[in-house]
């Protein structure tokens, strides 16, 4: 018998490509990865109509609907003028979050010819920056009219700021792959380990010279590239069906796909914790939904964490699929580059380290 | 044929806290025999056997298996045994073709699957997942993967419980044949009528101490010529060669 040397490579190989072979064949990871996510998506898609978030806009019934600004605000197909409110209505609308915004647009005899007085709430969130990039818009084409105009340089700027919608699914998306990628990486790895475990089949492979990492790094291979193919299955859907924007085209995806790639491997990190901590099957969705559930409500998932009561928002500004979530949002929609969401990355990655070192501790292998 | 120690076990010991388990036992199994560990439940056999698959730390004792010394070269003996757990599960939503091919992978070889289910008369069940198997098939199919190595010793731990007699009848020619193609088995069972037939030696344990090493037929010859007498009279056939004998040696498949 010749003896060839082992191969910790080969063995890493052949656990990746079984565990990836278990994983498109067990239902309940298409259906956390794919199928939950695509549902939200699609139900948000149509329900807000065409996908078009709307910021209403009270207006006040004194001003001159005639002015320059007025009438471009109103062909901006997402902001909805409404002026049939008193003031006092307005302002407690406002303050109810029923309205976005207020507008008072002064007249002026000499420049600025218009003033345009906004008031918004903190409820007002997103929307409040979406109706603000549509008055920036505005003023730059309506001051680039006035005899001094800026040099056309200014007008291919112009351009890449207009035209952008802010879509119901700019908003959902991202904070559905985050929930994706936070519910595959906690609950498959948790279960994985733990059923791998309970039924001796690590201790079986313990009988084969394959190393602890090798066992380790293959799952994470395949529990990571499950996760992507997911990520961009739901980013090509919601591009292609419901016209999710990505500002790079695919850079941006690309972008997405690296976000998405650190926030898997730190949710891994809370499932290998909760496979060491679970004593059985049964007790693993109890405690994986203490780390999902408080994140899937708090982590800008459904509505911007700009909407919850300010003793709210530290505890949400705590957890890393907030992160995530605003990484990718920034990234699609605003299209900026990974430079620009380091913040976000850093945190992502201090949780990261804290996490696997609490895995470290707790993990068991019998 | 010259008696050529493979694994040979000294003054073994295994506590759990307080609780020895294992106490002190030494022994040897020769090259190509089947050897087998006999014992009441918790008589210390599989955690005897999980130390020399390297499963499991010793307190203390000296183990070597095939020329390597289980402290220093565990690595080196995990290449050339193959193990057969009790109740050991297998990788979920694999077929058995692909569980080989995991296997194989872990040991790092190319081994075809249907050649390995060939050996244990599993190739039209290539593409069925382990737990759609009759326990006769699950336990062949175990042992097709103790065999992906190629190795020289494989370890049985209770292969035959809960098969019926043909299932047995069948498993112990596998066992045979595996021994006949040179390599040594272990195998630990609570049937004596099993052991009997199939194994060339075999320990009693009990209590964590071996209490004899012997043939079975040496075993027998000495409790007889000691004057043991059964209380009912011999017949000339049992019970089980009636239900052979009627049923027919047929394997069944559920």
């Amino acid at each position: 018998m010749t003896e060839q040397p082992y191969s910790n490579f080969k063995a890493t190989l052949a656990i990746a490509k079984a565990s990836f072979r278990s994983i498109i064949r067990s239902p309940s990871s298409v259906v956390f990865t794919l199928l939950f996510p695509l549902i939200f998506i699609l139900v948000f898609g149509f329900i807000s109509g065409g996908g078009v978030i709307s910021v209403d806009v009270g207006v006040a019934k004194t001003n001159d609907t005639l002015n320059p600004v007025y009438q471009a605000l109103k062909n901006v197909s997402v902001v909805r003028l409404i002026h049939s409110q008193t003031p006092e209505q307005m302002e407690a609308n406002l303050k109810k979050g029923s309205i976005d915004a207020i507008l008072n647009i002064q007249k002026n005899t000499k420049a600025p010819y218009f003033t345009v007085n906004v008031q918004t709430s903190k409820a007002s969130g997103e929307k409040a920056a979406i109706l603000k990039s549509a008055l920036n818009n505005i003023f730059f084409q309506i001051n680039s009219h006035v005899p001094d105009a800026p040099p056309p340089v200014a007008e291919i700027r112009e351009s890449t700021i207009s035209g952008r919608e802010y879509k119901t699914i700019d908003f959902i998306l991202p904070g559905q792959l985050g929930f994706a990628l936070l519910s595959t990486g906690v609950f498959g790895t948790a279960f994985v380990f733990l059923s791998l475990r309970i039924t001796l089949v690590i201790k079986r492979f313990f009988a084969t010279p394959v190393k602890r990492y090798s066992i380790v790094i293959g799952e994470a291979i395949a529990r990571i590239s499950f996760a992507l193919i997911g990520a961009l299955f739901i980013i090509l859907i919601g591009r292609f069906a419901f016209g999710f924007t990505l500002v790079h085209g695919v850079v941006t995806v690309l972008n997405m796909l690296l976000l998405s790639f650190i926030g898997v491997i730190v949710f891994m990190g809370f499932g290998f914790v909760v496979s060491g901590i679970a004593k059985n099957e049964s007790t693993v969705p109890p405690i994986a939904n203490m780390i999902t559930l408080p994140q899937f409500l708090l982590s800008g998932t459904f509505f911007s964490i700009n909407v919850f009561p300010a003793w709210l928002q530290p505890i949400s500004r705590a957890l890393p699929l907030t992160y995530l979530n605003d990484a990718l949002r920034k990234v699609a929609f605003e299209g900026a580059s990974l430079f620009d969401v380091s913040h976000q990355i850093l945190i992502m990655c201090i949780w990261g380290i804290v996490v696997y070192a609490v895995a470290v501790k707790t993990f068991k292998w019998e | 044929m010259a008696k050529q120690p493979i694994i040979t076990v000294k003054n073994l010991v295994k506590n759990y806290g307080d609780f020895k388990a294992v106490k002190g036992i030494s022994f040897e199994v020769y090259e190509g025999e089947i050897f087998g560990l006999l014992g009441p439940n918790g008589a210390g056999k599989t955690t005897t056997l999980e130390i020399i698959e390297t499963l499991r730390e010793k307190t203390a004792g000296e183990i070597t298996v095939d020329g390597f010394n289980i402290d220093t070269d565990a690595a080196s003996i995990k290449k050339r045994i193959g193990v057969q757990l009790q109740a050991a599960g297998y990788y979920p939503n694999l077929n058995l073709s692909e569980l080989i091919d995991l296997f194989s992978g872990l040991y790092g070889i190319e081994r075809s699957p249907l050649e390995m289910l060939e050996k244990v008369a599993l190739t039209d069940k290539a593409r069925a997942k382990y737990k759609e198997l009759s326990g006769g098939q699950k336990q062949r199919f175990s042992i097709a993967t103790t065999l992906i190595n190629n190795p020289r010793i494989v370890f049985l731990d209770e292969p035959t419980t809960g098969l019926d007699p043909q299932a047995r009848r069948n498993l112990w020619d596998l066992i045979r044949e595996i021994r006949d193609q040179g390599t040594t088995v272990v195998i630990t069972t609570h049937y004596m009528d099993e052991a009997e037939v199939l194994c060339d030696r075999v320990a009693f344990v009990d209590g964590g101490n071996i209490i004899g090493v012997d043939t079975p037929d040496n075993f027998i010859d000495k409790l007889v010529a000691g004057g043991f007498e059964r209380p009912k009279q011999v017949k000339l056939a049992s019970l089980e060669d009636v239900f052979i004998n009627m049923t027919g040696k047929e394997w069944r498949e559920e």
